[in-house]
């Protein structure tokens, strides 16, 4: 059996591989570590002690455990006498601790300990009751910083929260006696009672594992699993790998459901019940718990119902905190002073050209007159330096508004015609589209690496001459911009190589002229539609890059990934402006807000967030997805937003309020692309089900009335029946709709790789 | 559901086995057991970590299905070394195997010789990607979910064959351009309806004069060619460009059988193919050279045929917005008013002219007959050139004195004087003079017996019988008579008398063709009643209102209806009277009748009959 020994042995190099990567990264992060006590101990103002315990660390856990009392002890009043500002007094007792030969993990404890502390800094009885115990794991659980880390916590600080303080066998108990306490409690707090269930759960569940009691947090999770609402089926999945404390080292979803707490919003009257039954019980297991990982937004006023809960949860983090959402944000649009005074000279032009020189004046007048009324919710002109306009984007303008007297007033009588492109030979390999906002250009990318570009116009595309034949040209002649391009390259596609992985986003600029895409390989590249090359690489992302998107004045862009950091950029910095840290996982799409002050980033969190670009805030944080965000598009008058998941649901935001105005159900899978209609009247969403939906979105957004109480609250009543809001619905046979675009005159595009 | 699948995907770890096989295929024996749940805990979680991690890229690559390249992929995101290279055919490649007491799964890796694979040829380049353009066109009152799945047409059939490059350059999608989309909406045939086109097209062009009959009795017929339409339109226009290049006459002559098949379908409307069919129909008309040797074979034949094509086409079709007939006519006086115009071309103008109505007649050949006689005369009386033009100009005279005489003697009053016709039309005065006179005298006949028609027969089927007569007159027979004048000296005379359907010569044969015609016209609705009042039979109905011997004509024609079905030894007594009314209809109608009845032999032996019979009906009723 010559062929099964060779497969054997095979399969053994497989598995050699990841082991010796691994050995290789938990050196790698006994180093970091390391360095990351020195640090803290020199800023503590102690000499650091050599790090004893890098060689305990190979044997983990079990080597302070005899001394855990004393530390206990220790650490509480070291925290006690910092609390209170006794800095002299805790100087010496660290002293003292260094003597007693743990000051290495004590530092460590210390910084974690503070770290709480600082976090909750009103929180008296969290920092006392939280002492923990099990200071010498630390080293041993620090979990490689594998996701770029530029954001995260120290995670020593984050694991070492988790100690034994009960017995395992209990929990179970501590878990059933709170259900049970839910299930007698009065209907109308039931509801928001209910929402501890999945974040006490989960914590109790790593808790355990965190403590090597690998079959009670097995039975604990058969037992109490299938409690948990069903959008949470995904995390529980990664969850129920989970076993053994190894494994949450360098865990994505473990690290993030601990750096941030789970927010919960809860009114008043039901966080007092919850409250005085826990006392009563003493159950501080559970109190603890809700201390330290949950943050509970208590308000006054009815308790939420079921369905409302129902809407806004789902995310990996809980709700978004109220106070998050309510940042100002200026959502108006621009106006467009620097397009309207220079309009006058070009108008003049266009007009000597055309020949028609009355048919313009009341249109632009209308178009002025609207943006002279200074929009109170629009940002200030230069709050974000936009760059000046050229004379080709003027002329650009022009064409705009030209296109736009001759567009279709779309509404739920006059639905658009929809043109499908539809990429034949891709073999799946097709994975983004972008179309020009002229629509003259459609660009692809795809899993081979390569980007290709079509003309759709009879217009060909044709490179510049290379700079020998420049030369030549003579550069007085009118007709320069012709002569310079190369005619023997017209064709109707062209092939940009430069990835050396799949090309997970593309962009236009808004002057076409240029391209971006981003790609598996960590880049962003930017390519000229001129040359046909690329010129730049942006690096910044380490890991695959799943969007990228261009500022709708050109000259920023936003790109997101699997870093979950997404990064703005403006073409001429090879190094990003700003970073948006926040998500707690991969950032899956971006998308500009129309008045280019804001970004939205979609993630696998299952959040919408919103960002300022001024001051790289995050302003709004929009929950309610019960999967990955995968599209967003905002409303063309900036007030809205919508977002598509891969739960199939698209749902609509209100940015000024913050609130979610809308879900639209139909979609049976991952809606990919969304668009509003240019005026705004229709939402267009196309799905990986193989279909194009047509939704009523003002019908969406008259509906919902904001009135204060629901601004204050964020509570929402969604229409229980998306169903009306449907206005068409457009199978394909078998190509799933991945990028759609409106014209300027309102004909709906569509493209997707016809999938045999 | 999902609760229990939960604890199990839990508990889901690899054997230790596997572990230990593993183990011993990288040489480490006697692993411990301890040690095999261990590594294979450890084994298991972190492939999940990776499938999930490599879930992320199917996401990102917009597909359901997961593949390598995703697993490679999640790994190189871990710092782990993908497995290059891993692909296989088969969704799952694994094989098992058993014994000894252990059972296992294993990945079977053929041994391969490179030499075979070197020598193998190279396989196809796979086709580059393209993009294609389908649209949805927005209907008002569309809300409910449309059926037209427009990217179903792109898996099958030519476009993708042939994807390469951009099949879309033609599409802006700036605007809804109706013209632009049509050929888009072509719809895929079924494969029977692909098979019923191919039977179809072949049997119109084929050598089998039976099986064309029949083919083009079903595309006169049959309900829902509708989808084959644009197809048929195509084909026709197509094979004109063709045999017109190539002067294959009969291949023409078919395809104008087709059309006036397609024309006579109620099911069909045209108009949306007039721009592919037209252009065909006039270039049968007008074309300088239709067939090889243009002074023997018949080609007039055709021009005729088509050129009453044209004016049906005019007639039922043209209307104010798209302006076919004036723009027909235009067409054809130009060519006609040019000096330099073949004779063939001018016949087919003329032809084409006289066949839109007496009106035009009137009003754009009269005024030229007398310029016309003259350049007849030049060629006539004048040395000879050539002998294509001499029966170029033999033609164009009698076609002229054929159409003229019926509409001046409805117009020109009484005395019929000679030298009068003379002075006023020039060189065809004296022979227009006595086509006149004869015209005259026949109308009288004429008139009853188209009162007698009107009134007795009401035939279902209008436009049928006009149109049958005509498309068995001038179709089968042309191959026929192709040969005959070639042997003759006086090819004009032999072709008048073969066929009944394109009077060539002012003689009693013409006349008793336009009984014949007017009578089959007449028996139809009110509508076509007009049609036929508009071309000849109305003056005549005018002038002779007197119905004395009404009925001499009928027997006459009877008396051939026996005689044809006599050998046939099939037709009852209605099909006789059909055979009577217009011949060729009564080919079509017996096949029919026969093909219900009896075995395909009969149907041969009647329809052989029948055509046998033709030629003597027709010089029968010539008497």
């Amino acid at each position: 059996m010559p062929t099964v020994c060779d497969t054997r042995s095979e399969m053994a190099a497989v598995q050699d591989a990841p082991v010796e990567a691994d050995n290789e990264k938990e050196i790698k992060t006994e180093t970091l570590n390391d360095a990351a006590g020195n640090h803290a101990s020199a800023a503590g103002g102690v000499i650091p002690s050599p790090p004893v315990a890098s060689t305990s660390s190979s044997g983990p856990a079990k080597a302070g455990g005899p001394g855990s009392e004393e530390q206990q002890t220790l650490m509480a009043v070291l925290q006690f006498l910092k609390k209170n500002n006794f800095v002299g007094a805790v100087d010496v007792l660290r002293r003292e601790a260094g003597i007693l030969e743990d000051s290495d993990e004590s530092q460590g404890q210390e910084l974690a300990a503070s770290a709480l502390g600082g976090a909750e800094a009103g929180d008296a009885t969290c920092t006392l009751s939280r002492a923990s115990s099990c200071t010498t794991s630390t080293p041993a659980v620090a979990a490689a910083p594998a996701k770029g880390g530029e954001d995260q916590p120290d995670v020593n600080v984050v694991l070492s929260a988790y100690s034994q303080q009960g017995d395992p066998a209990l929990y179970q108990g501590y878990y059933s006696g709170l259900k049970k306490f839910v299930e007698s409690v009065l209907d109308c707090h039931r509801a928001e009672l209910s929402q501890l269930f999945y974040p006490l759960f989960v914590h109790m569940y790593l808790e355990l594992v965190y403590n090597n009691h690998e079959t009670e947090a097995k039975a604990f999770f058969e037992k109490f699993s299938g409690d948990q609402e069903c959008y949470y089926q995904d995390d529980l999945r990664v969850l129920s790998g989970l076993t053994k404390k190894e494994h949450m080292k360098g865990n994505e979803t473990l690290l993030d459901f601990r750096t941030s707490k789970f927010v919960l919003r809860i009114s008043r009257d039901s966080y007092q019940l919850l409250k005085r039954h826990l006392q009563e019980r003493q159950n501080n297991q559970i109190w603890n718990i809700i201390q330290e990982h949950l943050y509970i937004d208590i308000f006054d006023g009815m308790p939420r119902s079921k369905s409302q809960i129902d809407s806004m949860s789902g995310s990996l983090a809980g709700e978004a905190k109220r106070e998050a959402n309510k940042a100002k944000v200026f959502y108006g649009l621009l106006k467009e002073p620097e397009i309207d005074v220079p309009l006058d000279d070009e108008d003049e032009e266009g007009e000597n050209e055309e020949g028609k020189p009355k048919k313009k004046k009341p249109k632009k007048d209308s178009m002025g007159s609207k943006s002279k009324k200074q929009d109170p919710n629009a940002p200030q002109q230069n709050r974000i330096p936009l760059p000046e306009l050229k004379d080709s984007d003027k002329l650009d303008k022009i064409m705009y508004m030209k296109e736009a007297t001759k567009r279709i007033r779309l509404g739920p009588e006059s639905l658009p015609s929809i043109c499908f492109y539809t990429f034949l030979n891709a073999y799946q390999g097709l994975t983004a589209v972008d179309f020009t906002d002229d629509s003259s250009l459609i660009a692809g990318g795809f899993a081979d690496s390569t980007v290709r570009v079509w003309s759709v116009t009879p217009k060909k595309l044709r490179s510049v001459k290379s700079a020998a034949d420049l030369n030549l040209i003579d550069k007085e002649s009118d007709d320069v911009l012709e002569r310079i391009m190369d005619e023997k390259s017209a064709s109707e596609s062209k092939i940009l190589y430069g990835h050396s992985g799949p090309v997970y986003g593309v962009s236009f600029s808004p002057d076409r002229n240029y391209l971006l895409s981003c790609s598996e390989d960590g880049t962003v590249r930017l390519w000229s539609l001129q040359t046909f090359t690329c010129l730049v690489g942006y690096k910044g992302h380490n890991y695959p890059v799943w969007d990228t998107q261009f500022s709708p004045y050109g000259y920023y862009f936003i790109s997101g990934g699997h870093d979950r950091v997404a990064r703005l950029w403006a073409t001429d910095h090879y190094q990003p402006l700003r970073m948006f840290a926040g998500h707690l996982a991969d950032i899956t799409c971006t998308q500009f807000h129309p008045n280019s002050n804001y970004v939205a980033t979609g993630s696998a969190d299952r959040t919408v967030r919103l960002w300022d670009i001024l001051n790289g805030n995050c302003v709004r944080i929009f929950t309610g997805h019960k999967g990955p965000i995968h599209s967003l598009a905002f409303s063309p008058n900036g007030k809205y937003l919508a977002s598509g998941a891969t739960d199939g649901r698209v749902l609509l935001w209100d940015i000024g309020h913050g609130l979610m105005i809308g879900e639209l159900k139909g979609h049976t899978d991952t809606v990919y692309s969304l668009k509003f209609s240019r005026d705004g009247e229709i939402l267009a969403s196309g799905s990986m089900d193989n279909t194009v939906r047509l939704w009523d979105s003002i019908k969406a957004f008259d509906d919902i009335e904001t009135d204060d109480f629901t601004a204050a609250t964020g509570h929402i009543h969604l229409p229980e029946n998306s169903q009306e809001l449907l206005l068409g619905t457009y199978m394909t046979k078998s190509t799933p709709v991945i990028h759609l675009h409106f014209t300027r005159r309102n004909l709906l595009l569509a493209a997707g790789a016809y999938n045999p | 559901m999902a609760d229990e699948r939960r604890p199990k995907q839990c508990s889901l770890v690899l054997p230790t086995e596997s572990m230990k096989v593993m183990a011993e295929s990288v040489g480490v024996g006697q692993l411990q057991e301890e040690c095999c749940v261990a590594l294979s805990e450890e084994v298991s979680y972190r492939i999940k970590e990776i499938a999930q991690d490599a879930l992320k890229f199917m996401h990102h690559g917009k597909r359901r299905k997961l593949t390598t390249n995703d697993i490679d992929h999640a790994l190189k995101l871990k710092n782990v070394e993908p497995l290059y290279g891993f692909q296989s055919q088969e969704f799952i490649p694994f094989r098992f195997a058993s014994g000894g007491g252990r059972e296992l799964h294993f990945y079977e890796e053929k041994e391969v010789d490179l030499s075979d694979i070197i020598n193998t040829p190279l396989p196809r380049v796979p086709l580059d990607v393209s993009l294609k353009v389908s649209k949805e066109q927005q209907k008002v009152e569309s809300t409910e979910p449309l059926k037209a799945v427009k990217p179903g047409q792109e898996e099958e059939g030519p476009v993708q064959g042939k994807g390469q490059g951009v099949t879309s350059a033609e599409s802006k999608g700036k605007e809804k351009s109706i013209s632009r989309l049509k050929p888009r909406s072509t719809h895929e045939l079924s494969v029977e309806q692909q098979l019923y086109y191919k039977e179809i097209t072949e049997a119109c062009v084929g050598s089998c004069e039976a099986k064309r009959a029949e083919a083009l009795q079903s595309i006169a017929t049959d309900p829902g060619l509708y989808q084959m339409l644009p197809r048929f339109s195509t084909f026709i226009s197509e094979g004109v460009r063709v045999n017109v290049v190539q002067n294959n006459l009969a291949l023409l002559i078919y395809l104008m059988r087709m059309v006036k098949a397609l024309m006579d379908n109620p099911t069909l409307y045209l108009e949306k193919y007039l721009h592919e069919l037209i252009p065909a129909v006039v270039t049968c008309i007008v074309s300088k050279q239709l067939c090889l040797r243009p002074d023997m074979d018949n080609h007039w034949a055709l021009r005729d045929f088509a050129a009453r094509l044209m004016a049906q086409i005019c007639k039922t079709f043209s209307t104010t917005n798209n302006n076919i007939q004036s723009r027909i006519t235009k067409t054809f006086t130009k060519s006609l008013l040019d000096d330099k115009t073949q004779w063939t071309t001018r016949y087919g103008s003329i032809a084409g002219l006289a066949e839109l109505g007496p009106d035009v007649i009137k009003t754009l050949i009269l005024p030229r007959l007398s310029i016309e006689g003259a350049r007849i005369k030049a060629v006539v009386e004048g040395p000879v050139i050539s002998n294509i033009d001499k029966i170029g100009a033999d033609h164009v005279q009698s076609l002229l004195l054929k159409h003229c005489a019926s509409v001046i003697a409805k117009t020109r009053p009484l005395p019929d004087n000679v030298d009068q016709y003379r002075a006023d039309y020039g060189y065809l005065g004296s022979m227009l003079c006595s086509h006149v006179v004869k015209a005259r005298a026949q109308a009288a006949l004429q008139a009853q017996q188209v009162n007698r028609t009107t009134l007795t027969i009401t035939q279902p089927r209008p436009t049928l019988t006009l149109s049958q007569g005509v498309s068995t007159g001038s179709g089968p027979r042309t191959p026929n008579i192709i040969k005959v004048p070639s042997s003759l000296t006086l090819p004009v005379q032999t072709l008048v008398s073969t066929r009944p359907v394109t009077p060539a010569q002012p003689s009693p044969p013409a006349t008793k063709y336009i009984v014949m015609s007017t009578s089959t016209a007449a028996a139809t609705s009110p509508q076509v009643i007009s049609l036929t009042s508009s071309r000849s039979s109305s003056p005549i109905t005018s002038t002779a209102p007197s119905s004395t011997s009404t009925l001499q004509p009928l027997v006459k024609v009877e008396h051939t209806g026996q005689s044809v079905t006599t050998p046939g030894a099939g037709g009852s007594r209605t099909l006789q009277k059909y055979i009577v009314v217009s011949l060729p209809s009564a080919v079509s109608s017996e096949v029919k009748a026969s093909s219900l009845s009896s075995p395909s032999t009969a149907v041969d032996s009647t329809v052989k009959a029948d055509r046998t019979e033709l030629p003597g009906a027709s010089t029968h009723s010539s008497h």
